[in-house]
């Protein structure tokens, strides 16, 4: 029937001879123009504080005139001489105008300070040449490289002719342990600075552990909810709810008491002699810790699609599965299991999600090895190394929008269910 | 654990296939909601228990499916006590009121779970669900959801998927409670026409009496928790037991009285008022006993021709009368209620009677049954 009407809908009409399709349109236009009206200032809301911040860190995330700004001779210089020109007397003259300039606006600092990202010790090298700018005197080479002779190194050259340029990858490489090469390639970085490739995995692969337990322990938890009569299921909804009405800090800091080598668990273990005195556990600022007490903390995500999705299930469907020959468990299994894959999905994509951009958590219970990636992107942040913290936070966006398409593409969006 | 539940021959009909034997069942310790239940249903019957909300008919069908358990009592199905049998091993049929199809499968996947759990292969199944699916006509519906389909669709589909699996007994719990009118006696049809072409047992629930008195061999009258009577519709119909079916059962003129004379499956009662009527006593026993007499409106007679010998009658009112297309209704005062109504067929020489026109009506004496009051 649906058939009939759309292979004959091109050549209908309304009663006042208009083609059917633009009749529906005007009709629908009117109200959807004054739903728009009504969501505007949600709108312009959600676009301001959210829409135009992400914007902006994505620019910083490329951007970096921090040399650029303050080196125009060399700038000049990388501009006319294409990669793999020799670093020759006017590449030096022009080096030695940008540093006397710095001296004098006290800027060489800033400059060495953003070279310094890919070749360290750049920053003193950097302040200390400016020092003597003044003295400079043609051959400006041989004077240069008589004050350090650091300077003959094409990595660094390489370094200043990319910062040269405000807009730059090089963060993004950075955010995944590759830099630029000398000749100007792409490179693996030198395995002792290569942290942020293990820390995504880390934060990813802690992620996903951490939506599983939750997702384990969560389970059973809103299917009692679900199932018990309501007098008894929102008491302890309450229990469920309980720690969102608790500081997270306070949350945290009880999980530092409970699992110190000098806390709770480690005292009733030794006090049943369990394990010994010097024997004491290790759980907590560790990647134990930040497992437990994000788990905890999330938990109620979990919690909560999963009793929405859970409570307007009819128990007939179970019995109906069981009349017709499955055990309780195919029956669990088969219907009731699939009929609760939205709250699952919804639950899991929430902590995941969660977990991911984790900061205060890790930062007080994760010790060295439960530190996440939020806790470098909060670390490069303190030290003002904008751009390096806004390509990381941008990388981990990508993952989570990634994610997201993932899910859409195997799931599909609209099976989500949040509530 | 395939084909045993798989139909048993027609041989041996009539033998007793469930049986509830003196089953009670309490869901708080403190009330009874099935009070001693004692119930036979026979191999190929169709039962239903008809009564009011509340009066225990789904507890009594979840305790033989299995979702129940009987608080006292034993329920046998084919001679083996099943009160320790779990529901998926009882080989019980059972259609939902709400239908209760999987909504994440597709019509030939809700057909398909009760032969795969049976371990039943591909070929066998598929044949198996085409059949089911022809059975009630949704040959052409197998690849939908159900949330594709119509309430009376998805109630046959509910049905195959019921039947699909050959089971000896289907249980049915208010299949019917959600259709239209229209709907629903076409599908009271293909349900009865389904039953006896398959030979199997139905159990069915309904508060709907003319759902009841079309449909079944037999039908167990409920109220609160007991069986107040199980017999044939027509039986149920024309001589119920006590004035609870009397008044359950279609539709019943009462007269309140005392028994006058009680003599051989004769009784002449008096009535509060004053004027005495024929009845057949069926639960009084004692002169001076007072009874309530109930008449069918469509046993009345108040033309003089066509009234029983040497019968007794009593003068009425005419209130109203309604035309209803194939009956007239008329309501009248007869021994100061206004409530009496006789319904007369609509012929040729059907008298139309006016309102306030006096009469006098009568009855055979047993059409009229004197009932504990
Ligand atoms: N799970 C339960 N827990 C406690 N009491 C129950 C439960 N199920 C039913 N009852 C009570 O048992 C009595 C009988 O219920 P039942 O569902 O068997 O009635 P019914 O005859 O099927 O009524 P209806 O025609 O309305 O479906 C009712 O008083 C009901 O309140
Ligand atoms: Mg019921």
């Amino acid at each position: 029937m649906a058939e009939a009407v759309a292979g004959s809908g091109g050549g209908l009409r309304t009663a006042d001879g208009r083609p059917l399709g633009e009749a529906l349109a005007q009709a629908q236009g009117r109200a959807r123009r004054r739903a728009l009206l009504l969501v505007a200032p949600l709108l312009l809301f959600v676009l301001f504080s959210f829409v135009v911040p992400i914007g902006q860190l994505l620019i910083s995330a490329f951007s970096d005139d921090d040399f650029a700004r303050n080196a125009p001779a060399l700038g000049a210089w990388f501009d006319e001489n294409p990669r793999g020109s020799p670093i020759d007397e006017s590449a030096y003259a022009a080096l030695a105008a940008d540093l006397k300039a710095a001296k004098e606006n006290r800027t060489a600092g800033q400059m060495g300070e953003r070279i310094n990202y890919e070749v360290s010790g750049a920053r003193s090298l950097f302040t200390s040449t400016a020092r003597n700018a003044d003295k400079f005197e043609p051959p400006y080479r041989e004077a240069i490289l008589a004050a350090r002779a650091e300077w003959d190194n094409p990595r660094l050259w390489e370094s200043m002719r990319q910062a040269s340029s405000s807009v730059t990858p090089n963060f993004f490489l950075a955010a995944v342990d590759l830099r630029r090469s000398e000749t100007g390639g792409i490179e693996r970085a030198p395995e002792e600075v290569r942290v942020y490739q293990m820390l995504f995995m880390r934060t990813f692969a802690l992620s996903a552990l951490i939506t599983v337990l939750c997702l384990l322990l969560g389970y059973p938890i809103a299917h009692l909810l679900a199932t018990l009569p309501l007098r008894y299921s929102n008491l302890l909804m309450i229990f469920v709810l309980l720690p969102f009405w608790t500081s997270l800090l306070v949350r945290t800091t009880s999980w530092i008491v409970l699992l110190q080598s000098e806390g709770v668990l480690n005292n009733i273990l030794v006090g049943f002699g369990i394990i010994g005195d010097d024997g004491r556990i290790r759980m907590i600022y560790n990647q134990t810790g930040t497992i437990v007490a994000m788990t905890h903390i999330l938990l109620p995500f979990m919690v909560l699609p999963l009793y929405s999705v859970m409570r307007p299930i009819p128990p007939s469907y179970v019995r109906a599965a069981r009349s017709l020959g499955a055990s309780s468990w195919t029956a669990f299994r088969r219907i009731y299991v699939p009929q609760t894959m939205p709250g699952v999905a919804a639950g899991g994509l929430l902590v995941f999600i969660l977990a991911v951009g984790y900061y205060i958590t890790p930062a007080l219970v994760g010790g060295a090895t439960g530190q996440l990636i939020s806790n470098l992107i909060a670390f490069h942040f303190e030290n003002s190394n904008w751009s390096m913290a806004a390509a990381l936070a941008s990388l981990l966006l990508l993952a989570v929008l990634i994610l997201y398409w993932l899910y859409d593409r195997l799931i599909g969006i609209d099976n989500l269910k949040l509530g | 654990m395939t084909g045993r539940e798989t139909r048993v021959p027609s041989e041996t009909a009539n033998a007793t296939f469930v049986e509830f034997d003196r089953v009670q069942k309490s869901y708080d310790g403190i009330s009874l909601v099935v009070k001693d239940l004692n119930l036979t249903v026979a191999k190929g019957e169709f039962l239903t228990m008809l009564g009011p909300s509340g009066s225990g008919k789904t507890t009594c069908l979840m305790m033989l499916a299995g979702f129940e358990t009987a608080t006292n009592g034993e329920i046998r199905l084919d001679g083996r006590p099943i009160n320790l049998v779990p529901p998926h091993k009882r080989g019980i049929g059972m259609v939902f009121q709400n239908y209760a199809l999987f909504p994440h499968m597709t019509v030939a996947e809700n057909l398909a779970f009760p032969l795969e759990v049976r371990g039943m292969g591909k070929s066998e199944r598929e044949a198996k669900i085409t059949r089911a699916l022809d059975m009630v006509q949704m040959g052409a519906f197998a690849a939908r959801r159900p949330a594709q389909l119509s309430g009376g669709q998805q109630q046959r589909i509910a049905l195959a998927r019921a039947l699909v699996f050959d089971p000896a007994l289907v249980l049915m719990d208010e299949p019917l409670g959600a259709l239209d009118k229209q709907l629903r006696e076409h599908m009271q049809f293909e349900i009865k026409h389904l039953h006896e072409s398959l030979g199997i047992t139905v159990v069915y629930v309904t508060h709907d009496q003319g759902e009841a008195l079309t449909m079944s061999d037999r039908v167990a009258v409920f109220n609160d928790g007991v069986v107040q009577q199980l017999a044939p519709p027509d039986e149920l119909y024309e001589r119920p037991v006590n004035s609870f079916v009397a008044q359950f059962i279609g539709e019943n003129n009462k007269l309140h009285g005392r028994i006058e004379e009680i003599e051989d499956g004769r009784a002449l009662v008096r009535l509060d008022t004053g004027e005495l009527i024929d009845a057949t006593p069926v639960n009084v026993s004692a002169k001076g006993q007072r009874t309530l007499v109930s008449i069918r409106p469509e046993r009345v007679e108040f033309k003089p021709e066509m009234m029983p010998d040497g019968a007794h009658t009593i003068e009425a009112e005419v209130l109203e009368f309604i035309y209803m297309g194939d009956l007239y209704r008329t309501r009248l005062r007869v021994a100061g209620s206004d409530d009496f109504v006789i319904k007369s067929r609509n012929t040729l020489t059907q008298r139309r009677l006016q309102p306030g026109e006096r009469i006098r009506i009568g009855w055979a004496p047993q059409d009229a049954r004197a009932l504990d009051a």
